[in-house]
């Protein structure tokens, strides 16, 4: 893990030197972040309120709320002011990305990435990427499971990916839209330091799904072991990026309702996987190999093979 | 000028003439009305203008006739071809066939136009239609595919015929995204390509894949 945190050091410098190479008005804030990867290192062995700041990144969030303000003055009707959610390159999307599947331990998604530069990009892409490849995964898998039978005829089943369209398109704009509503409505009557607009929830959600594609291409492996190991190692790392990146949030807030808050995100983020896995993947009926079974069984498995 | 010194003009001296500008015709439209002409001429005009640009498919060149005069009726009746061959498929009428008709129409127009608007508001400098002409025509690798398709499953349906239909369904699937992206990759900004290029490979891949699982009843 050392070297992983080290190896990511080193991705975040070059990532600070390209925005600082990059003329836009977000590269004010880069003064805080270079010094961090010298001091971060000895407060990793500290866990105390000096790695909370870095997670509120509260040096620079007067200047994000300005910047954001700054950026979208077009009116809404316009078609720039549309295009300001799609002023992304690619290496920007690949590094968010990558932070959203590599989560560095202690710091803040959105901070770290997004910057004051949510991009709609991401969500909408990542989202389409995974329907089709749960529809498709899923239809796969099930046409390898079900190989062999004589009774068995191959069906497409594409009314799935309208229903898995919809399942995730609600869960990555309705969940955030709930949160964000739900944090303002905290925010009125506790004062917090740390509050993210809408766009930014729903940009760490979109890429936290994007670990779910892999896991849903690995799925296709008809076994049931492998299949819950994948399920708890995403749930893991995209769990571990949106509780890192709310955690700040609620966390001035009264000690229950943050917990029933970080503890809600989980639950439905799992809901979303063991949902998926449930409905689009058919359950393999062989879990251990043949010779693992009873002799006094052995008779009947003879006469399924005949 | 010292010469024209002592010249004066008198006022008895009329300064009259006719200025005329020549109008030529600017564009040949101008020479006669294109109400006049036999139907014939206004079909055959059409026909061999998406005729031509199913040839540019099928050789794919950097050259901007497709781009400059756009159609739609080209990707119109590849759409509808394509989802008409793939009805009759093993439909039991319940939730497990393969797209229906208007399934398949609606993902490739809706497909379409969130592309064109993903690479507009990625800063392209394509125009709209432009962008839904290109996308459309680049479906007829893949309508061909279909065709090839069908006449394989008429022979049988096994493994080998599975492969078949795998090896041609890939290559025309790379065709189309090839094709496509050597019209759209120039419209781009350099440090973007990427971003349009890969929902373009989104939508022919799902494309390919309604036409590979197509099973016939």
């Amino acid at each position: 893990i050392a070297c992983l945190v080290i190896y990511l050091f080193a991705e975040f410098d070059d990532a600070a030197n390209l925005l600082a190479a990059n003329p836009d008005a977000t590269t004010i804030s880069i003064d805080e972040p270079v010094e961090i990867p010298k001091n971060q290192h000895s407060r990793l062995q500290e866990p105390g309120r000096e790695e909370d700041d870095e997670l509120l990144g509260t040096d620079d969030s007067d200047k994000t709320e300005l910047l954001a303000g700054q950026k979208k003055s077009a009116p809404f009707w316009t078609f720039e002011y549309y295009q300001t959610f799609f002023d992304v390159d690619t290496y920007q999307v690949l590094d968010r990305i990558k932070g959203s599947v590599f989560p560095v331990p202690g710091k803040n998604f959105v901070r770290l990435y997004i910057r004051s530069n949510p991009d709609l990009y991401g969500p909408f892409w990542i989202c389409a990427t995974l329907v089709f490849t749960i529809a498709v995964s899923g239809n796969l898998s099930n046409f390898f499971i079900h190989l062999g039978k004589p009774t068995y005829h191959y069906v497409p089943e594409f009314r799935k990916v309208s229903i898995a369209a919809t399942t995730i398109y609600a869960y990555a704009w309705l969940v955030p839209l709930a949160l964000w509503g739900f944090l303002m409505w905290r925010n009125s009557k506790v004062m917090n330091i740390v509050s993210y607009s809408f766009l930014e929830i729903v940009c760490v959600y979109g890429y936290s799904l994007f670990i779910y594609i892999p896991t849903a291409i690995l799925w296709i492996i008809p076994q049931k072991v492998v299949r819950w190991v994948l399920v708890v190692f995403s749930l893991c790392l995209s769990g571990s990026v949106l509780v890192m990146t709310f955690w700040p949030a609620v966390r001035d807030d009264n000690r229950r309702i943050a917990v029933a808050t970080v503890a809600t995100i989980l639950l439905l983020h799992a809901l979303l996987a063991v949902g998926c896995l449930a409905y689009f993947f058919d359950a393999p009926e062989l879990d251990l190999p043949a010779p693992i079974i009873p002799t006094h069984n052995g008779t009947t498995v003879v006469t399924k093979s005949q | 000028f010292p010469g024209l010194a002592d010249v004066s003009i008198s006022q008895d001296i009329p300064v009259e003439g006719e200025i005329t500008v020549p109008v030529g015709s600017h564009s040949p439209d101008e020479d006669f009305s294109t109400l006049d002409e036999p139907v014939k001429d206004t079909i055959m005009r059409d026909l061999k203008a998406v005729g031509k640009k199913f040839v540019h498919v099928m050789y794919p060149k950097k050259s901007s006739a497709l781009l400059r005069d756009w159609d739609l009726w080209g990707p119109l009746v590849l759409c509808v071809s394509l989802a008409l061959m793939l009805q009759g498929g093993s439909a039991d009428s319940k939730d497990d066939g393969g797209p229906q008709f208007a399934e398949v129409f609606v993902i490739i127009w809706f497909g379409a136009v969130v592309i064109t608007l993903n690479s507009k508001l990625l800063g392209g400098t394509i125009s709209f239609f432009q962008s839904l002409c290109v996308l459309g025509y680049c479906v007829m690798p893949l309508t061909v595919a279909m065709l090839v398709c069908r006449l394989v499953l008429l022979a049988g349906a096994g493994t080998v015929s599975f492969i078949i239909r795998l090896i041609v369904v890939g290559a025309m699937f790379g065709w189309s995204t090839l094709a496509s992206t050597a019209f759209l990759a120039d419209s781009q900004p350099p440090n973007r390509k990427a971003l349009v290029v890969y929902p373009i490979f989104l939508f022919y891949f799902v494309i390919s894949w309604m036409i590979l699982t197509f099973t016939p009843q």
